[in-house]
């Protein structure tokens, strides 16, 4: 892959020649690439996200964030299967903000909700198609032919005589050619690049250290600043004494900001030592007072009362009661860190008359909103430039924008371009976390083991309230992201009430890869093999029999199963657990095969996972996706938690809140459902059943059922 | 005032002792392929090799890097083995932590020629992937291993 690939924001432009040059000239792998310069002029722009040089380049304009899900890839893949251009040609450039590049469906740019390829397909393949009419209609136009006698292929446009010409010397005539209103998209047994395997286009970036992420913004005269914040969410600062922390080599200026005291200095190793030495007092304010044991009492008690109904069918309570075997269940989730690799950052060079914003951001509309409302600029003079995110996970979509506003608050009070620099401790302690958990279950069978009543209360703070989706996501009293997965409970059930309890504290919560689902995943999940187990039933035919309406959810339980060996024998100490969630569109099945160790210690061996995501652009990025998937939902399962005493937040880096490591790291195996049906999420997917799986597979081990998270490995030492 | 050797390439910078030489690197150089990770040795991103170990430069004082050699990623050349296996493999997801995977990787390699999987978890567990790219590192140098033998 030799694509010129420069999304560098133009911060390198800002660059002296040489570190410039330094820079760029590792990332170069085209000759005579123009390395940020201008592109000839006039260029064929037909839509918002083509552009064609007279050379020949082609650059498509995305406007999704690229965190590792690889829509570089996927969003491009989508534009050159119509356009029959030379993928070899490609440059990528990060979309500016605007109208043209908000999300279809919501009015705002924004990548998240594992729906960057549903919502750019028809947009996107219909962009590409548009742009090779109008290529074919300027060169039917050159040769004064009937079109319908040329076909484009590999950046040409060629004859049925044979004679053709480029797509960069069609580039001018192209540009004058009408854009067509109706083009048509190729049906699905003509497509050459969707559905084939494709490796990422930033794979050499990313590999040669060259991929500009957010950290990496730096240029003549820009500082860096790191930020002493409440050590209790909403606390203020009541005094510092900044004496020493300005006699550091380096330090530029201590300022008091919003989000606490800033100290600012040439480079952040200057900064983090001058932080360590400055003297604040806070007002911590109520928040002093939360103890995660206390908010867990609390909880526990609110799920034993009726909360507002999410859905109610038949009468749950009455069926529960005359069941014959009833099964009821408690389970609990912690509050969890996304603990991207690349701690959050931005930086902002603010001017009277404009404001840049250098950013690995997933939702670039509400940085811009935030730079306008703390620099008082209109925000027609707000740019936002996207660089690379080391991870996004939900939280580079801040609700409240909290790194960019920080960052241009403090550069509002320097008044010089400032990065600012999350530690890795700020991160993990900075809040806005996966909501802390806790559900009351019960089930009810009959004489016959139907399935008769399910009953769910779930306890735990609102996501969205507060939020630009609130408006749209809480109707009635309900956060849809606090009920999914559990409302939308996919087994035949004659009576069921699913019922929420909205908790408020200080604490800030937010998305984090598959929001509700990385709560209901695990819960429902588990709880189901609870009434399979009490029914006497394998937890696998269990579902298929209450699945039988349900032909996707069972198509990748099924094929999961197959794939695993479902009830085929195991080494001796191992056994294997199945759970299946759909969500964000897509249905996602997982067999876990485990073992314990005579301490505990939970291993995991192998992951069998099926995915049905309607039709697919890059099936090596969806493997890549559940893969990556698993592994988020393990360090969760095995290891992630955050807690608070006395307000403050008990973990900070990665020696205590720990995540999966390589020696952990299971085999895992990703099977594809062949698909007609329309493209569906895939980024998150991957995530809600594997905790489920492992612990379902951990109660078929030893008999013991995991009802909170992380796992504890004392619960099961001599099980 | 330290003269640092990296990448075969002498500088002079004139900083404190104590300043990790991650961030003589990365603010002072303009070496930013490696990353800042976590600053207490625990993730690996900030992996370089200093006289063929892989080091963890985020809490190597720069005083104690002087005089040796020390490589970065921006130093392993395109075409090492190591690198063709990860883009080959299609390994990175978001990229951050793959410098420091690159490097504790290349330095394993270059004294275990053909290591075993436990070989490689003893070298890699030090390197946290939060994208989950583990069984694509492992198989990656598995099959840079089987490049560097076919090269000999």
């Amino acid at each position: 892959m030799t694509g010129v690939f420069l999304p560098d924001g133009g911060f390198r432009d800002r660059m002296p020649p040489l570190c410039h040059g330094l820079l760029l000239g590792i990332s170069m792998e085209t000759p005579g690439s123009g390395g940020g310069s201008p592109q000839p002029v006039p260029p064929f722009a037909p839509n918002a996200f083509i552009r064609i040089a007279t050379d020949g380049t082609i650059t498509f304009i995305i406007p999704k964030s690229e965190m590792g899900q690889g829509v570089y890839t996927a969003l491009p893949m989508l534009i050159a299967e119509e356009l029959e251009c030379d993928w070899n040609a490609i440059n990528v450039e990060p979309s500016p903000v605007g109208p043209a590049y908000n999300h279809a469906r919501w009015q705002m740019m924004n990548t998240g909700g594992s729906s960057s390829t549903w919502s750019e397909w028809d947009r996107l393949s219909l962009a590409g198609a548009a742009a090779r009419e109008m290529l074919i209609t300027a060169a039917a136009k050159t040769w004064k032919v009937d079109p319908k006698s040329c076909h484009a292929e590999n950046s040409h446009v060629i004859h049925e005589s044979g004679k053709s010409l480029t797509y960069g010397e069609l580039a001018a005539t192209a540009a004058r050619m009408e854009v067509p209103k109706d083009v048509r998209v190729k049906d699905p047994g003509q497509r050459k690049i969707l559905g084939k395997p494709r490796l990422c286009i930033d794979n050499p970036l990313k590999v040669n250290g060259t991929a500009a992420y957010g950290m990496d913004c730096s240029f003549p005269g820009v500082l860096t600043a790191v930020i002493e914040r409440s050590p209790v969410f909403g606390g203020k600062v009541r005094s510092f004494d900044a004496a020493k922390a300005k006699a550091v080599t380096g330090v530029k200026d201590v300022v008091q900001v919003p989000s606490g005291v800033a100290v600012v200095a040439t480079g952040f190793a200057p900064a983090q030592k001058a932080r360590k030495l400055l003297k604040v007092e806070w007002d911590e304010g109520a928040g002093a007072k939360l103890s995660t044991p206390g908010m867990r009492e609390e909880y526990r008690k609110l799920a034993a009362t009726p909360g507002t109904i999410a859905r109610k069918e038949g009468d749950p309570v009455k069926a529960i009661a005359a069941a014959v075997k009833k099964i009821e269940a408690e389970y609990e989730v912690p509050y969890l860190a996304h603990s991207c690799m690349e701690p959050l950052n931005a930086t902002v060079d603010l001017r009277p008359d404009r404001c840049d914003v250098w950013a690995g951001t997933q939702s670039q509309t509400r940085e811009l909103n935030a730079a306008a409302k703390v620099s008082g600029l209109p925000q027609e003079k707000i740019q936002i430039h996207t660089l690379f995110l080391g991870g996004g996970f939900g939280r580079r979509a801040n609700k409240d924008a909290d790194f960019v506003t920080q960052a241009t608050e403090v550069a509002k009070a320097v008044k010089q371009p400032v990065r600012v620099i999350f530690s890795r401790e700020d991160d993990t302690k900075g809040g806005y976390y996966r909501p802390m958990w806790y559900d009351r279950l019960r089930a009810g069978l009959d004489k016959d083991n139907k399935l008769t009543g399910w009953q769910h209360t779930i306890v735990g703070q609102s996501i969205l309230a507060g939020s630009d989706f609130g408006a749209i996501l809480i109707q009635g009293g309900i956060d849809e992201t606090s009920v999914e997965g559990a409302k939308e409970l996919p087994y035949a059930v004659p009576n069921i009430l699913v019922d929420l309890h909205s908790t408020e504290n200080p604490v800030p919560v937010q998305w984090w890869r598959s929001v509700g689902h990385s709560h209901t995943g695990f819960v429902v999940e588990s709880f189901f093999d609870e009434v399979a187990s009490a029914a006497g039933k394998d937890p696998f035919e269990f579902r298929r029999e209450l699945l039988r309406d349900m032909p996707r959810h069972r198509g990748v339980l099924e094929l999961a199963a197959q794939k695993a060996g479902w009830g085929t024998p195991l080494p001796a100490g191992h056994a294997r657990g199945i759970a299946m969630v759909e969500s964000f569109g897509s249905f996602v099945a997982q067999v876990a095969e485990v073992s314990v160790d005579p301490a505990g210690k939970v291993r995991v061996h192998r992951v069998v996972c099926a995915i049905d995501c309607g039709q697919y652009v890059n099936p090596d990025s969806i493997a890549a996706q559940m893969e990556g998937g698993i592994v988020f939902g393990l360090s969760a399962a095995l290891h992630g938690e955050i807690t608070l005493k006395d307000g403050r937040v008990e973990q900070s880096n990665f020696n205590n809140y720990p995540v999966l490591r390589m020696n952990e790291m299971p085999q895992v195996e990703v099977h594809i459902v062949k698909s007609s049906e329309k493209p569906s999420g895939v980024g998150e997917p991957g995530v809600p059943p594997i905790a489920a799986a492992v612990c379902n597979a951990l109660f078929a081990l030893t008999g013991k059922r995991i009802r909170k998270l992380p796992i504890r490995p004392e619960e099961l030492k001599a099980a | 005032m330290f003269t640092l050797n990296v990448n075969n390439q002498k500088y002079e910078v004139d900083v404190e002792p104590d300043t990790p030489l991650l961030w003589v690197l990365r603010d002072n150089l303009g070496l930013q392929g490696t990353k800042y990770g976590c600053g207490i040795g625990q993730c690996g991103a900030c992996t370089v090799i200093i006289d063929g170990q892989a080091m963890r430069s985020c809490i190597r004082p720069v005083s104690l890097a002087a005089g040796k050699e020390i490589t970065t990623i921006e130093g392993l050349p395109p075409d090492h083995p190591v690198k063709k296996a990860w883009i080959a493999g299609n390994v990175p997801q978001c990229g951050y932590c793959q410098p420091g995977q690159i490097m504790s990787a290349a330095a394993l390699l270059s004294k275990t020629q053909k290591p075993t999987d436990d070989d490689i978890d003893k070298a890699m567990t030090g390197n946290i992937c939060r994208c989950g790219t583990y069984q694509r590192i492992r198989k990656a140098i598995h099959e840079a291993s089987a490049a560097m033998e076919e090269k000999k």
